[in-house]
């Protein structure tokens, strides 16, 4: 990585582009799984069985941290735009991204 | 005529030093070795280089205090003042490697040229307009209002073009106003003798202007005078949306 | 002022996903355990009003603000520009909105 992006906020930044990104492109296959149902409940099932297996879990926490790292961070950037400004931006997003962690884990201890 | 170069026993060290020479188009790294001196700044580097290795470097400088701006350049890829950065902080493995400052076309070897900079500056509308002509009584001022507080944080911008450097924004998007500009208009937005508030976020508020920032804080991280590029930007964010939702801001760009 | 009326866009999506978002994650993490079920899925879902609204809701949302974010990253990343940016943006809103009410309606409609 080019040296003047090795800190935090640039970080932060490409974190929350990266996780819309993988977002964006998740969306797709989400709207079609759901949308297996109009053949049926047996189609989805057939779906949902195979998404016990545990690298599909491992998988689905991630979705599960990327969509919280996405929400949090981006709660810090509507704040950051829209209220007076703070200059604890790396505590912020710090904290958005311990949160996000315990977010996922929380999913990942429920899945299992 | 090269001048005789201080005499350099077995006993003194170097640094190996990277240097670009040439343009953008037709350039590449030179390597000094540069003889180490206490409290050596970079400055103190490419001065040595010019004058005891190769005269025909071409590069920027002028107060050598930490003043004036003028000697910014990339040194192993951050943007810093050259005479303001010592080099035993920022020496790696015994290496430097010294730019032009980024996301400007390179003139020759250090020497970037700046007219982009300085033009979307004017394109933001960052010069100061009043309504009071000089027969008249000076404006008073309290330095401790709210704005005026908001307007002297973001004053101190000396031009040196290190947050335009540093700024990826700039780099992805070449029309972008850039980090320097936008908060010259955020400062002269908070200025109460300023009359052009309405033009210039007009100026700002459009494709090219302050919503192109993401934020990374670059611009910040790199300043020299600690100035904040993204606070003010956000500032303007923040007066752009209110000028919107009130009807105050026209629909095509300025 | 394309890019502010993006700007304002993408804010407000986001502004309307955020209690949405923090509802889907909530659900997930209440739903996974014990394993995902078509019948117990559908059961809740099926003819159910607040489902139906606020999934939709969550579509279009969903598909105004994910467009304008992939709209940066072409424009800041692979650098398009003019028709082909245009054209693939508006393609992407449709594609989003069609595909995500399909489903709202697969999982909604009894």
């Amino acid at each position: 990585m080019k040296a003047h992006r090795k800190q935090p906020l640039y970080l932060a930044f490409l974190l929350h582009r990266v996780s819309g990104l993988g977002l964006v492109l998740f969306l797709p296959f989400h709207f079609y799984v759901l949308a297996l149902s109009l053949q049926g409940n047996e189609k989805l099932d057939s779906f949902l069985h195979w998404s016990q297996l545990p690298q599909v879990k491992f998988a689905e926490t991630g979705l599960v941290f990327l969509l919280a790292i996405h929400l949090l961070g981006g709660l810090r950037l509507l704040a950051l735009e829209n209220l007076p400004w703070s200059n604890a931006q790396k505590n912020y997003a710090a904290i958005a991204l311990a949160s996000a962690f315990f977010v996922a884990l929380g999913f990942l201890l429920r899945a299992f | 005529m090269l001048m005789d170069s201080p005499a350099a026993t077995s006993s003194t060290a170097t640094i190996a030093v990277s240097v670009w020479r040439g343009d953008a188009r037709h350039g590449s790294f030179q390597r000094f070795q540069v003889p180490q001196q206490p409290s050596q700044t970079i400055l103190d580097v490419v001065t040595w280089i010019q004058r005891y290795a190769d005269p025909g470097l071409s590069y920027r400088f002028a107060c050598r205090v930490g003043m004036c701006g003028s000697c910014a350049m990339m040194v192993n890829g951050i943007a810093r003042w050259t005479c303001r950065t010592h080099v035993n902080k920022v020496l790696r493995d015994n290496q430097l490697t010294i730019e032009p400052l980024r996301n400007m076309p390179i003139i020759k070897d250090l020497a970037c040229d700046m007219s982009e900079f300085f033009d979307k500056w004017n394109q933001a509308m960052g010069r100061f307009e009043g309504t009071t002509r000089r027969d008249q009584p000076v404006s008073t001022l309290s330095p401790n209002s709210p704005q005026r507080r908001l307007a002297d944080a973001a004053t101190e911008c000396i031009n040196c073009g290190i947050c335009y450097a540093s700024c990826d924004v700039v780099r992805w998007n070449r029309d972008y106003l850039g980090p320097a500009a936008l908060n010259r208009a955020w400062s002269l937005q908070n200025d109460e003798r300023d009359c052009a508030g309405d033009k210039r976020l007009q100026a700002v508020a459009g494709d090219a202007g302050c919503h192109q920032c993401h934020a990374q804080q670059g611009c910040a991280t790199y300043c020299p005078n600690e100035l904040n590029p993204t606070a003010s930007i956000a500032g303007l964010k923040r007066m752009a949306s209110q000028a919107w939702f009130n009807k105050k801001l026209g629909k095509r760009d300025a | 002022m394309l890019e502010m009326r993006l700007y304002l866009a993408q804010r407000i999506s986001a502004a309307i996903l955020a209690p949405l978002v923090l509802m889907h994650l909530g659900l997930m993490i209440y739903a996974i355990q014990g394993g995902l079920d078509a019948g117990e899925i559908l059961g809740r879902t099926r003819g159910s009003f607040f489902w139906g609204s606020s999934y939709s809701l969550f579509v279009v949302a969903v598909a105004v603000h994910a467009t304008i974010g992939l709209r940066n990253i072409l424009r800041e990343w692979l650098q398009w520009r003019g028709p082909l940016l245009h054209w693939f943006s508006w393609l992407c809103l449709a594609g989003l909105l069609f595909a995500g009410l399909r489903a709202v309606a697969a999982v909604v409609l009894p």
